[in-house]
């Protein structure tokens, strides 16, 4: 089973706004991107068209790796607002 | 500002502890959870051992919807394309009192917020705090959103990433060095299926942790805990190794390869994926604690740093309910006194070393040292391999001595400079 499709059983409510924001500036000039590897939901890629960084935070699971791994700190994240985001059912 | 007796932020096992002693002691209580209920933001293994944990839950513990009691252990350590499983049973795990039971987070913690909410305490879901009130170097609340509300003492229990310590100052960067990243996957089995294949009564559970190739080098290791109708299955990788690989692997796609491992496949087979979940988990040990105080704020659980990897198990819920229960204490006493600041406060680092927690977390200073050593996740999981192999086959060639083939296995893994000084490193765990 595809990352995705382990996401789509997850109960998320999507907030509106992301929570997670990138800063472009240094993406461009990052060569590791290690945010890649180290996200559980495999949800942050490389646009080949405009070169941006490009991170799908409706499917976060909130865990913060991608936040400690990026030691360039290009990551501002928050947690999602109120209600939203994922909801284990088992935890 | 109208002030409340306390506020605690985050609702785990830390929070929830810390809740329900002080509105046991008769105190005005507001527990923040930014999750739609406490649990629902939660990830552990799990399991829990009860002994350390029961004073600090006294009366409610026998009441808790527990999983299943564990009564053995099972240990497989994997090389690329082969394995060794140990398995240890004791029958005195199979009677009662039981010594540990697996837990899964979004019942345990709801049915503790219950409790939490019979003693009085005003448990208020979907409510993320953002931010701290300071009254020159004290702190005397919190905000959310618009919303600010007063509080003689804060109990920051808000877990790993912990934003309030943060903010209060307490803690230090996050450090990619200091984390690991957890993935868990849970699947639905009928209980009567557990039981059969895991050779299992009604009720009992086991323990199953892997290490070796399936984190291909990198620090870390696989769980699987059984629970009622479900399996916990999980890997878990140092982020500081996973962003210094060469040809970087994704953490995703260890827990796929994980999950697809014949070892693993015979326990999950025909299992129903139910949940996608993921985690962080402290790696420092004891050097990862921040300050615990500063006037006003006392910090519990994950967000303290109180958990501990040793290897093959990983140590963070007992120290969560018993810090979230000495904090509460201090906090009381501090209520009583009417004195706030920081050199009161103090005390709570007092208890906790007096407690198992500071003094576990300390006799465990080193272990990380012992386990960042990659040996432990290549060499000697193959040297067992090779060992095994050896004594295992039977070809048309002439067969070696197993003398021989353990001595040639010995020399290659074991009997070197890095063999020696790993056994020397181990004296510090
Ligand atoms: C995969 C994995 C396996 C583990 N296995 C085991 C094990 O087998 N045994 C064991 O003892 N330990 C284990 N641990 C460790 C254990 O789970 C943790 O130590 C424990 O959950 C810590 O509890 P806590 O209450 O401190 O934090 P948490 O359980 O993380 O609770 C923090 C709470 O605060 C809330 N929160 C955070 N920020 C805010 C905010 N700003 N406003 C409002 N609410 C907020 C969160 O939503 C959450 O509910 C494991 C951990 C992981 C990830
Ligand atoms: S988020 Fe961080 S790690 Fe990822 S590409 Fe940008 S700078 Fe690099
Ligand atoms: S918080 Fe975790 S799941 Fe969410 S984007 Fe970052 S690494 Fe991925």
């Amino acid at each position: 089973m595809k990352v995705e499709e382990k996401i789509a059983l997850d109960a998320i409510k999507n907030d509106r706004e992301s929570h997670i924001k990138l800063d472009q500036k240094i993406c461009g000039t990052c060569r590791e991107r290690m945010c890649i590897p180290v996200c559980p939901g495999h949800l942050y890629s490389l646009n080949e068209e405009t070169g941006d960084m490009v991170v799908e935070y409706a499917g976060c699971l909130e865990c913060g790796s991608c936040k400690i791994a990026c030691i360039y700190k290009s990551i501002d994240w928050d947690y999602p607002a109120d209600g939203c985001g994922v909801q284990y059912r088992y935890g | 500002m109208d002030k409340v007796d306390a506020i605690i932020v985050g609702g785990g096992l830390a929070g929830l502890t810390a809740a329900y002693h002080l509105a046991t002691a008769g105190r005005q209580v507001i527990l923040l959870e930014r999750g739609d209920a406490p649990g629902s933001k939660n990830v552990t293994g799990g399991r829990i051992y009860v002994d350390p944990i029961k004073d600090y839950l006294p009366g409610i513990i026998a009441e808790a919807p527990f999983e299943r009691h564990v009564v053995k252990e099972i240990i497989t350590v994997l090389d690329d394309d082969a394995s060794v499983q140990l398995e240890y049973a004791n029958d005195r795990w199979r009677s009662e009192p039981y010594m540990s039971y697996t837990v899964l987070r979004a019942t345990f913690d709801g049915w503790l917020a219950e409790k939490v909410s019979e003693k009085g305490a005003f448990v208020i879901p979907k409510k993320k705090v953002d931010d701290l009130l300071w009254e020159e170097d004290r702190v005397v609340g919190i905000k959310a959103g618009d919303e600010e509300i007063g509080a003689h003492i804060v109990i920051a229990a808000d877990g790993a990433l912990s934003f309030m310590a943060e903010k209060a100052g307490l803690r230090k960067p996050l450090e990619p060095r200091n984390y690991a990243v957890a993935i868990k996957e849970i699947y639905r089995l009928d209980e009567k299926t557990i039981d059969d294949r895991f050779g299992l009564q009604p009720g009992e559970g086991t323990a199953n942790l892997f290490v070796g190739a399936i984190t291909r080098g990198m620090f870390g290791g696989g769980f699987l805990y059984t629970n009622r109708d479900t399996l916990s299955l999980g890997i878990v990788v140092g982020i500081g190794d996973l962003i210094q690989q060469k040809d970087p692997v994704a953490a995703s796609l260890l827990m796929e390869e994980f999950a697809a491992r014949p070892e693993v496949q015979r326990w999950i087979r025909g299992g129903e994926l139910k949940e996608y979940a993921a985690h962080i988990i402290s790696e420092a040990g004891a050097g990862g604690i921040p300050k615990l105080y500063t006037g006003g704020m006392l910090v519990a659980g994950d967000a303290a740093g109180f958990s501990l990897n040793l290897g093959l198990t990983v140590r963070g819920m007992e120290f969560a309910v018993a810090s979230g229960a000495i904090a509460a204490g201090v906090a009381d006493e501090a209520l009583a006194k009417g004195d706030l600041s920081a050199a009161f406060l103090s005390r709570y680092e007092q208890k906790l070393k007096e407690s198992f927690v500071l003094s576990d977390m300390e006799t465990f200073r080193h272990a990380r040292d012992v386990l960042e050593n990659k040996r432990l996740f290549t060499v000697y999981p193959k040297f067992l391999s090779e060992l095994l192999a050896a004594l295992f086959t039977i070809g048309k060639g002439k067969k070696e001595p197993l003398y021989t083939s353990a001595k040639a296995a010995v020399r290659k893994y074991i009997l070197n400079w890095e063999g020696c000084k790993d056994l020397f490193s181990v004296r510090k765990m």
